[in-house]
């Protein structure tokens, strides 16, 4: 049934959306428009003046290897972090989803990670991990020096990846939950009939008809791991060492405001927003010709 | 082909009793059909035989070996589902070869007996095809066939056909019954419905409210229930059930005053002792009113069969049904007078429902 409100006054469906619309044009579309201006000129880092330069900012970041080392490792950060935290929210649903004892109660413990902020979740990560004293640190006792994110960027960057992997893994928890509940339990007792175990019946009998979920939420958390890392990265490692954390966000902000780049960083904002763009098209593609059985 | 023995089997969810002591024995090749009505526990019995249910007290024995503890994987049986559970991201190939698969049984042996199957319920044309995108008769088929495929020991049947049409019911019952004749596979066959109970049964298992009421022979079961539950809920249109007692010349008195002849019963006529007197309606004639014995009643209404009638009456309070095929009109209100056949009365006990024998 289509439903539909008519206005004898024609301002007045405007001023109900106004208060949406001020916040999207403020808060979105007007930095966006700002940050294309910028892209295709050349700003300047105390204001005053600035000269049109075309695609010369793109072709600059596209031209420095550093740049693309900083593609390469997010798409890294993200595969792995993205990996991790559905793997361990998937095992985690499935052990919920076949012994629902008390399975409301976990449902509200496992989602809660998701409602700590990065940057706050950072901190706590910093001291578990911190070389001298947390808790993974005390293998040090044991192997001196095996451990250490400050020096070592690849023990940094396992570091901040294990973390967005964990505030993820409520969120993921959820739906996944959700979506094997929705599966009818004769078709896992019929799979049981059949001679499959646990294992096999959750590769060959729930993995295939939770996909569309699976996929949904794989994008979801590719494109949070792109965008969000930033809070999590500036806290725990600065991009450190030596830029071996510094992900695609991270260096928009480290070149815009701390290198002064305005036009450059700008450029990466685009080039990262149309990524995104690209990742939410993918998704909704997909949500279109969603899997449907039955 | 296995046996099945079931001992002593009890079932609690917590702390509430599903099954109370449950004992059968199924000889192998039998078919064997537990009816009752819902929430008595036969599909809990079944799954239990399946090992989708932990057996809480007593032992189930597959082909003598204790399945208790034993996965449904390692118990050798087949099921058929209500709901039929196929797999609906698969084809129907699939769906069927799906435990060959887990089995490991190379493919084109896996092939070959998906193809002897579904030919033997006529499933070659819809192979290729998802089970979303068939009918619920072909469905229940593929379910059939898959359970076929394994050449289990024992089939189980949770109450198959329930989401069927009548007429496809039917067809299906005719099926079941052909591919046990063919393959001798013990099965044991859970069902609401007491027609398909009695045309699919070698042996026949009443259950009720966690107990098992029967068991036999589905004419046995018919024409000596062994108690009142089983009287009652055996049988289309249901038996004529009076609670009254014996007077003391030995007639049975019963709602408001009325009293019947049944000097057959003799031997079982104390006076005073509280009893049911049972009596189907093919059991229940019109007679003339000169006819000794003859019980007065007022014809209530009449419900046409087609080929026969049943008269609903009124006799002295009591609810009377009788089987006529007298085509003469009979209107409400009439006064009739019905007679009951000497071989066709059922007593029971007032007091637990038991058969009392005569």
């Amino acid at each position: 049934m289509e439903r539909r409100a008519y206005y004898r006054n024609g301002w007045m469906p405007w001023l109900l959306l106004a208060p949406q619309l001020i916040l999207v044009l403020v808060f979105f579309y007007w930095p966006t428009t700002q940050a294309l201006y910028w892209a295709f000129s050349l700003e300047q880092p105390w204001g005053g003046g600035n000269t049109w330069v075309g695609f010369d900012n793109f072709l600059a970041i596209f031209r420095d290897r550093e740049y693309w080392g900083t593609v390469l490792r997010s798409a890294f950060y993200a595969i792995v972090s993205t990996g991790l935290s559905m793997a361990v929210a998937l095992t985690l649903a499935a052990f919920v989803d076949r012994s629902l004892k008390g399975t409301r109660i976990f449902q509200s413990i496992y989602v809660w990670p998701y409602a700590i902020a990065a940057p706050a979740a950072g901190v706590a990560f910093r001291f578990i991990f911190a070389p001298e004293s947390g808790l993974i640190g005390s293998v040090n006792q044991i192997w001196p020096g095996i451990w250490d994110p400050a020096t070592n960027g690849i023990h940094a960057l396992a570091m901040v990846i294990v973390c967005h992997a964990w505030l993820g893994i409520g969120y993921n928890f959820i739906f996944f939950l959700a979506a094997l509940q929705m599966i009818p339990r004769s078709i896992s007792e019929a799979g049981a009939m059949d001679g499959a175990r646990p294992f096999q019946r959750l590769i060959d009998l729930q993995l295939p008809l939770i996909a569309p979920t699976a996929f949904f939420l794989l994008i979801m958390n590719l494109i949070s791991s792109f965008t969000d890392s930033f809070g999590l990265i500036d806290v725990m490692t600065e991009g450190g060492p030596i830029g071996q954390t510094e992900v695609m966000v991270y260096k928009i902000y480290f070149d815009g405001f701390k290198g002064l780049d305005y036009s450059g960083a700008a450029a990466q904002s685009i080039v990262l927003m149309l990524l995104v763009i690209g990742l939410t098209f993918v998704q909704f593609k997909w949500v279109e010709r969603r899997v449907h059985y039955n | 082909m296995a046996q099945i023995t079931i001992k002593g089997v009890k079932k609690n969810y917590a702390k509430t009793a599903v099954i109370h002591g449950v004992d059968v024995n199924i000889e192998a090749g039998e078919f064997v059909v537990i009816l009752g009505p819902s929430g008595c526990g036969k599909s809990t019995l079944l799954r239990m035989i399946a090992g989708l249910e932990e057996i809480t007290e007593g032992e189930i024995a597959i082909g003598g070996t204790v399945v208790n503890k034993l996965e449904p994987r390692e118990r050798g049986c087949a099921m058929v589902f209500q709901n039929y559970a196929l797999y609906p991201h698969m084809t129907v190939r699939k769906n069927i070869g799906y435990a060959l698969k887990v089995a490991k049984v190379p493919k084109a042996e896996r092939d070959a007996r998906v193809m002897k199957v579904a030919q033997s319920v006529s499933l070659e044309p819809f192979l290729d095809r998802r089970p979303g995108e068939l009918s619920g008769g072909q469905r229940q088929r593929v379910a059939m066939a898959r359970a076929m495929v394994r050449e289990p020991k024992v089939f189980l049947f949770d109450e198959p056909f329930s989401n069927l049409d009548a007429k496809l019911r039917v067809a299906m019952r005719s099926e079941v019954r052909r591919l046990h004749r063919d393959l001798g596979v013990t099965s044991v066959f859970v069902t609401h419905d007491q027609i398909e109970a009695m045309t699919l049964a070698d042996k026949l298992i009443i259950m009720n409210a966690g107990k098992v009421e029967q068991i036999g022979k589905p004419t046995e079961v018919y024409n000596n229930p062994a108690s009142r539950f089983v009287a009652d809920f055996i049988g289309s249109p249901a038996m004529n059930l009076f609670e009254g007692e014996f007077d003391a010349e030995g007639h049975f008195v019963h709602g408001a005053g009325g009293r019947m002849n049944v000097s057959q019963l003799n031997g079982v006529r104390q006076p005073g002792r509280k009893v049911v007197l049972g009596v189907r309606p093919e059991g229940v004639r019109r007679t003339g009113a000169d006819t000794h014995g003859a019980i007065p009643a007022v014809v209530d209404y009449v419900e046409e069969l087609g080929a026969s009638r049943l008269i609903h009456a009124d006799a002295n309070g009591s609810r009377i049904v009788a089987l006529d095929n007298d085509s003469a009109e009979l209107k409400s209100g009439t006064p009739v007078h019905l007679s009951l056949a000497d071989s066709a009365l059922h007593l029971f006990s007032l007091e637990d429902g038991r058969r009392i024998s005569h």
